[in-house]
């Protein structure tokens, strides 16, 4: 694809959509957590204000360096990750930087803003992000296996490293998803996607209920704004490469918010089903139960 | 001053020998400054809503009120739907509840918390205890009047409150916040001395750089 000028502000306008979407859909899901709790629930406008606040505070303190660039690599990842790939299928000018080579330089950029984030809570000093910085890098890079596994079973299936490609394989109906056509790749994807979204039972890593908060235990102020803002950007780029890959791409923003949404809700369902797994404990269910689906898959493909 | 916290000489684990200055290296000694509100009104008057609207308590319990912050978590009185969310940290915690007595030894770990908040930061001083000591006023060990160590911004009477009268408090806290009145931060930074002196004659075992964040 020629880079024209013009795709610039369109990707903006992109990452506006997605963060706007992703803030609404963070505060959504907490309220339905609530009103399953039978309470009322934070205003669906709540982290619009927490971001104002945080970026408001006065003052900032600092440990160094990478404390510093961390939220940024942080932030790097998510908005990198929703630039690269398409995400309304057909849309001139929603395509964003998608290339030819794109749902590789995707797998980089998911395991980009976690090693930021370990190096700059590594700096800050405080042992509860040294702890949960490790238990956080162990189990997302085994989450990371299943999906690399599932993403060559679908390159080899598809013979091709373009998400555009692939999403154009996909249409024509609900059974050429890959969903249907290879779905043991897509189980061992959803089965990845479970332990990086850092819900339960998954969230050893940074649940309040643990060691406070883990890896940004130290981070405050704006450096917090920052890493806010990208958890809500983050989340939804992901699930774009996972709708991309499995679940037919969208051609309109309705059906894409809809797809996102639901791809959200089934980490939460399963969250609110199943308790918290120890680090070891979900490591060895990656290694169980996801990783042999995964192989699995790229050899029957 | 423990034993721990001197200068002292360590021999590494590859035999270099190097000097350990525990209260330097762990800590910043820089006295708070005070810092400015935004310069302009309307950024100011945003920001002051935006804090009045998102008020994050540290999760801190000092004394018995810490038991009327319970209820506010949960379904009957369910204080997150006016934005007040409770932290972990004190990092990223806006508001600290002194809930009840304050034990001295217990002033020493607050005033490390409430040091290593961000300005703008809010002190609610709950119940009578932080008043004026409550029925703990000829206790030996315990704090009589918080505002002589902490710059309060509101009282919440009673022995207990209820959690109404905390929601009550809260409602009152956004607006002083939302009026630019709330600026304990800045006061704690202005009269430092005076706060400092008040500490330290309560403290015995004072082992800490004076201020630390």
């Amino acid at each position: 694809m020629q880079f024209e000028w013009i795709q610039i502000p369109y990707a903006l306008l992109t990452l506006f959509i997605i963060i706007n979407f992703g803030l609404l859909m963070n505060a959504f899901v907490a309220k339905i957590g609530a009103r399953v709790g039978r309470r009322v629930g934070i205003p669906i406008y709540q982290n619009y204000i927490d971001l104002i606040k945080n970026y408001g505070l006065r003052s900032s303190i600092t440990h160094g360096v990478m404390f510093y660039l961390a939220p940024v690599f942080r932030l790097t990842g998510g908005v990198g990750l929703i630039m690269f790939v398409p995400t309304i299928y057909g849309s001139v000018m929603f395509s964003n930087f998608s290339f030819a080579g794109d749902l590789i330089l995707a797998l980089y950029f998911i395991f980009f803003g976690t090693l930021g984030m370990a190096l700059g809570a590594g700096e800050s000093g405080h042992p509860h992000a040294a702890i949960g910085v490790s238990r956080g890098l162990s189990q997302v890079t085994m989450a990371e296996l299943p999906l690399a596994l599932a993403v060559f079973s679908i390159a080899l299936q598809y013979n091709t490293l373009s998400v555009t490609e692939i999403v154009a394989a996909q249409q024509g109906g609900v059974l050429n998803w890959t969903l249907f056509t290879n779905p043991l790749a897509v189980a061992a994807a959803m089965l990845s996607f479970l332990g990086s979204v850092m819900r339960p039972p998954f969230d050893v890593v940074l649940a309040p209920q643990e060691i406070p908060i883990g890896p940004p235990t130290e981070y405050h102020s704006s450096y917090l704004a920052l890493m806010q803002t990208n958890r809500v950007i983050y989340p939804v780029a992901k699930m774009v490469i996972f709708m991309n890959l499995f679940f037919g791409g969208a051609d309109n923003w309705p059906v894409f918010f809809l797809k996102i949404f639901l791809i959200y809700m089934f980490a939460v369902f399963i969250g609110v089903v199943f308790p918290r797994f120890r680090v070891e404990q979900s490591i060895r269910w990656f290694l169980i139960w996801a990783v042999p689906i995964g192989i699995l898959a790229v050899l029957v493909v | 001053m423990k034993e721990e916290l001197e200068k002292r000489i360590i021999k590494g684990p590859d035999g270099l020998e190097f000097e350990v200055e525990p209260l330097r290296d762990y800590y910043c000694e820089a006295p708070p400054t005070v810092m400015p509100a935004a310069y302009s009104k309307i950024v100011e008057d945003l920001f002051n809503w935006a804090r009045s609207e998102s008020i994050w308590i540290l999760g801190f319990g000092t004394g018995c009120g810490a038991i009327e912050m319970r209820p506010l978590m949960t379904p009957r009185f369910d204080a997150y739907r006016f934005g007040v969310q409770w932290r972990p940290t004190p990092r990223q915690s806006n508001l600290f509840i002194i809930s009840g007595y304050l034990s001295v030894k217990t002033l020493k770990r607050v005033i490390r918390s409430y040091e290593q908040m961000q300005n703008p930061k809010y002190v609610i001083g709950l119940g009578s205890c932080t008043i004026n000591g409550g029925m703990y006023w000829d206790s030996y060990n315990t704090i009589k009047r918080l505002d002589q160590y902490l710059p309060v911004d509101l009282y919440i009477a009673g022995c207990m409150p209820r959690p109404e009268a905390l929601l009550a408090g809260f409602a009152d806290l956004k607006k002083l916040i939302r009026s630019g009145k709330a600026e304990g931060a800045n006061e704690y930074a202005e009269k430092f001395e005076w706060y400092k002196a008040n500490q330290k004659r309560v403290i015995n075992d004072w082992d800490m750089p004076d201020y630390n964040w």
